[in-house]
């Protein structure tokens, strides 16, 4: 060991991390922190409020019997809490997030700082509309970039999430068909079997009945399949499809599926969940869709928050538009901008109200401040970084992992896990990335491909970035084509180990409560 | 562009190792009928920082915040304090920046805040078990609703008449659409209790709402029992989530589904959103569930953590047979919901309530005391209804023109229901004495 002259050692020892013990459960930066429930007091407080003074209830006895004995922290307590948890979260801001049809791009912090200014934080949903005409403009303005960029006339703000977005286009198709008179007829949904989740349990929730349609060789919709299925057409309500769809290939027979849609009297929804992959290039509104739901939270950059807020703006076209939900905002001919909050006069054919009050404001704000900053220039051009950075990784990769199909993709990359060998699974090689210091690409989605990975990495990524990635994936690869055993147990350097999914599922334990915990501390 | 990384000799080695010309080689699937020729119509391009910033300012500053004066709007959103640390930890980049935590080995922090947020959420409402957190408080009704009829497998939902309209009518949409019967029973001040008559033999759940719409605290306990009778649940409606620090919870009154909205605690006003749906039921019920649920369980090497768990219910495993399509719940908002309240602590949360209770008592006295001004609401948490003797959008209009935002006319909410004479008021910690001065000495004014 060499030393200063003080005897102050100065270089290292060689002694692996895996064998030291700590005492404190902490290891170096990753501290050890216990449940809130276990380190807090119900006494203790991080909030000084003035003392009540003692006033007579007018409560009319209708008073909590039982404290709900929850603990608090001072304040220093708390924030440690919180920083030393963050600690265990992989982010975008840490590196490259590839989860497909996610979207995990850049937040840009100009956006949460637009979001806070009291004007737009502080103002509450029913106060006087004189009072709040800055916040009516601004959901006016956004509205009107979501039509340009869709080239669709009609938009309606309210939903919370894009699966509520589903859910307000499916909603607006039971009405019109309902107008038809045939709302009790057409019950059936086409859902291609590669769709999200979502759309076939959004297409049940609205009380239809769901008929999957099968992908063909290439990726796309089986047009064979589809013809099939509409050869008796009068109980079609309509189709959902993704597009770029979830294999991150654009539906090249989209304009005629549109056709044969509207020909059996159906409506054509969109999932929009990857607009991101087309905007500035593509617009919806000219491919034949009657509805497309828009995940601000993906192509418009709203942060993801750990598993949202969301905001899903849903876009419809002339023949959906009378029976969007309310709210929404009119500008009058004197610039005043009104709420139409009411199912009656102009809104009378509206299909209802999904939500109190307006939708997600707070990511409205965002979502404007990300297409101002962006502009026609900039959104183009993230949409094609994304697609070339998406193209860029295949083909980095096609050699040693397994293509789903030929040619281009869009903004994703879809490999099945063909290459494996016997033994090696899609989810160990995505267990294996955390140990590289990346998040898992999505794994065993779309269903059509066997131990799929989808990979979107984003307009974000630069080159360099890109290229240490598909190093490390790259070797992983090559290690689940050996038939490498020790795949099996990555990760080995995350903040934790791999999870017992089964136990949490067989026997749950959703909330803290003393007996359980010294169940699981003696085991 | 500054949020764009790749420079123009990176994108030409980029497509020369793809071995494609230019992008537009990959947009070639795209009908030529349906390609944008040309620019974004209307859109400018790139701007600074700066000039966004301008333009955002401009209009933030169009709109009165709730806090630039005496402020009495509530009604399902309250103006409260939140503590400076609960926004940092929210923008904390491993908080705000990450995904729904479907990686779990690095993802223990949220799972863990999420199942610090569950314990809470079941304890405030005093309920065995709570979700990840919904939209918000009308959408964890209208599921409550649905889920209520999956439960008892039958198909008519009865909605007090002190139910949110909003909640209403979210719930009566996604109901209907689902071929279940939604009865509404009349618009009434102090009748939640006309639950246990409209009850029957059908009914999948009777929904009450304490405090309600009006501010009408209830003990829904007499409802809960006739509604177990006929074989129906009763779920237990809030939107105001300080209220539990004192109010009787959901739980305490045989509530078999809790649904409320949590911005109170830990939120913004936001104009709406976004908020924090809380929701919670009795154990037997945790299959029927709608969203995500955290679960405690152990790694390989034996040690604690979380995972989501009983995905079996989610869309994304059972597609159309699942309990709900809802997959984004409102995660952010439930970490600020979770650290305001640890922050707090229960005994924190019983003094706000207290101090939020008592500047509504004070806030009806001095009001009462105006001539002609009537309290309506019997009893009441933090918000009640008042009647004027004009019409309440001309007194609102006046009283701002006094600088005071003194509440929702109920005409709002309730149209066509002669309700043309009443307001809905609130008072929060955040009301001073000043405030409630300026607020009956306008009232004095102009009535």
């Amino acid at each position: 060991m060499s030393m200063n002259t003080m005897g102050r050692p100065t270089a290292p020892a060689s002694v692996s991390a895996a064998a030291i013990e700590t005492v404190s459960g902490s290891r170096g930066l990753l501290q050890h922190e216990d449940l809130l429930f276990e380190i807090g007091t119900p006494e203790t407080t991080g909030v000084d409020l003035p003392k009540p003074k003692g006033l007579k209830s007018r409560l009319g006895g209708v008073a909590r019997k039982v404290d709900t004995g929850l603990p608090g922290l001072s304040e220093p307590q708390a924030v440690r809490h919180y920083m030393r948890l963050s600690q265990r979260n992989y982010a975008i801001d840490l590196g490259l997030f590839p989860l497909g049809s996610c979207t995990m791009k850049h937040n840009p912090r100009l956006n949460e700082k637009m979001a806070r200014l009291p004007g737009f934080g502080d103002i509450h949903p029913l106060q006087p509309q004189a009072t709040v005409q800055g916040a009516l403009q601004l959901i006016d303005e956004l509205a009107t970039w979501l039509k340009v960029l869709t080239n669709m006339p009609s938009v309606a703000m309210s939903p919370k999430a894009g699966a509520h977005g589903e859910l307000c286009g499916m909603l607006a198709i039971r009405q019109a068909l309902i107008a038809r008179g045939e709302g009790e007829t057409r019950k059936r949904v086409l859902v291609p079997e590669s769709a999200h989740g979502t759309n076939p349990a959004t297409a049940v929730q609205c009380g239809f009945i769901v008929d999957e349609i099968k992908a063909d060789r290439r990726g796309r919709v089986d047009m064979a399949d589809l013809k099939a299925k509409l050869e008796k057409s009068d109980d079609v309500a309509g189709i959902m499809l993704t597009n770029p769809n979830t294999c991150g290939l654009f539906e090249t027979d989209i304009r005629e599926i549109a056709d044969l849609i509207h020909q059996a009297g159906g409506y054509f929804y969109c999932d929009g969940a990857n607009f991101n992959a087309i905007v500035g290039r593509v617009r919806p509104g000219d491919l034949g869709v009657d509805a497309m739901h828009i995940n601000l939270h993906k192509t418009f950059s709203t942060p993801h928050g750990g598993g949202g807020p969301g905001s899903g703006p849903t876009v419809f076209s002339e023949a959906l538009a009378p029976y969007v939900p309310v709210p929404y905002v009119n500008k009058d001919e004197d610039g005043i901008y009104r709420l139409v909050e009411h199912v009656d006069g102009d809104a009378s054919e509206s299909f209802g109200r999904m939500v109190a009050f307006h939708g997600q404001m707070g990511m409205f704000v965002r979502a404007l401040s990300y297409i101002l900053s962006h502009g026609a220039d900039g959104l183009k051009q993230a949409a094609e970084d994304a697609v070339l950075n998406a193209n860029y990784i295949q083909a980095r990769l096609k050699h040693v992992m397994s293509p789903a199909f030929d040619g281009y993709c869009m903004h994703e990359a879809l490999f099945s896990d063909a290459f494996t060998a016997d033994g090696i699974e899609t989810i160990d090689i995505a267990k294996a990335l955390i140990d590289e210091g990346y998040h898992p690409m999505t794994m065993y989605f779309p269903l059509v491909v066997h131990g799929a990975m989808l990979i979107e990495p984003t307009e974000t990524e630069s080159k360099a970035e890109l290229d240490r990635f598909c190093d490390a994936l790259e070797s992983i690869a090559r290690r689940a084509a050996q038939g490498d055993d020790t795949l099996k147990g990555a990760p080995y350097l995350a903040p934790a180990k791999r999870l017992d999914e089964t136990r949490a599922a067989r026997k749950p334990v959703l909330k803290w409560a003393p007996e359980d915990t010294s169940k699981v501390a003696a085991e | 562009m500054r949020y764009l990384p790749l420079t123009p000799e990176d994108r030409a080695s980029m497509l020369a190792t793809i071995g494609a010309k230019s992008v537009d080689d990959f947009y070639t699937d795209v009908p030529d009928a349906a390609r944008l020729k040309g620019k974004i119509a209307g859109l400018p391009d790139h701007q600074g920082e700066l000039a966004v910033e301008r333009h955002l300012t401009k209009l933030a500053a169009k709109n009165r915040s709730a806090s630039s004066g005496p402020f009495f709007v509530g009604a399902g959103a309250y103006k409260h304090h939140v503590p400076a640390t609960v926004d940092m930890i929210i923008q904390r980049s491993e908080f705000l920046t990450t995904y729904t935590p479907y990686q779990p080995e690095i993802a223990q922090g949220t799972l863990q805040t999420l199942f610090e947020f569950q314990t809470q959420v079941a304890a405030l409402t005093a309920m065995d078990v709570a979700n990840a957190s919904m939209y918000d408080g009308s959408t964890s009704c209208a599921e409550a609703a649905v889920m209520a009829a999956r439960a008892t497998r039958r198909k008519k939902i009865i909605l007090s008449g002190g139910l949110h309209p909003h909640y209403a009518a979210a719930t009566r949409l996604l109901c209907e659409a689902q071929g279940l019967t939604v009865v509404q029973l009349p618009v009434a001040i102090d009748g939640e209790d006309e639950l246990s008559k409209a009850v029957d033999g059908e009914t999948a759940c009777v929904i009450g709402q304490s405090p309600n719409v009006f501010g009408t605290v209830t003990d829904l306990s007499g409802i809960a029992s006739a509604a177990h009778e006929k074989g129906a649940l009763l779920v237990s409606v809030f939107t105001e989530a300080v209220s539990l620090g004192m109010v009787t919870p959901p739980g305490e009154m045989g509530a078999d589904i809790a649904a409320g909205e949590g911005q109170s605690i830990g939120n913004g006003l936001n104009f709406g959103g976004p908020y924090v749906g809380l929701f919670s039921c009795r154990e037997k019920l945790v299959r029927q569930m709608p969203g995500r649920l955290c679960g405690e369980t152990v790694d390989a090497d034996g040690k604690r953590g979380f995972v989501l768990t009983l995905s079996t219910r989610e869309q994304h495993i059972r597609r159309d047979k699942a309990t709900s399509n809802i997959c984004t719940n409102s995660g952010l908002c439930a970490l600020a919901f979770t650290s305001h309240m640890t922050l707090l602590g229960g005994k924190g949360l019983r003094q706000l309530a207290e101090l939020n209770h008592e500047a509504a008592i004070e806030l009806a006295d001095a009001l009462s005391a105006v001539k002609g001004v009537e309290v309506l609401t019997p009893r009441f948490f933090n918000e009640f209804a008042i009647r004027t003797p004009m019409d309440a959008e001309a007194v609102l209009a006046m009283l701002d023109e006094a600088g005071v935002v003194g509440g929702v006319r109920a005409s709002r909410l309730f149209p066509g229901d002669h309700l043309g004479d009443v307001i809905l008021v609130a008072a929060t910690e955040c009301t001073t004495p000043d405030d409630i001065a300026a607020y009956a000495d306008a009232l004095k004014e102009i009535i």
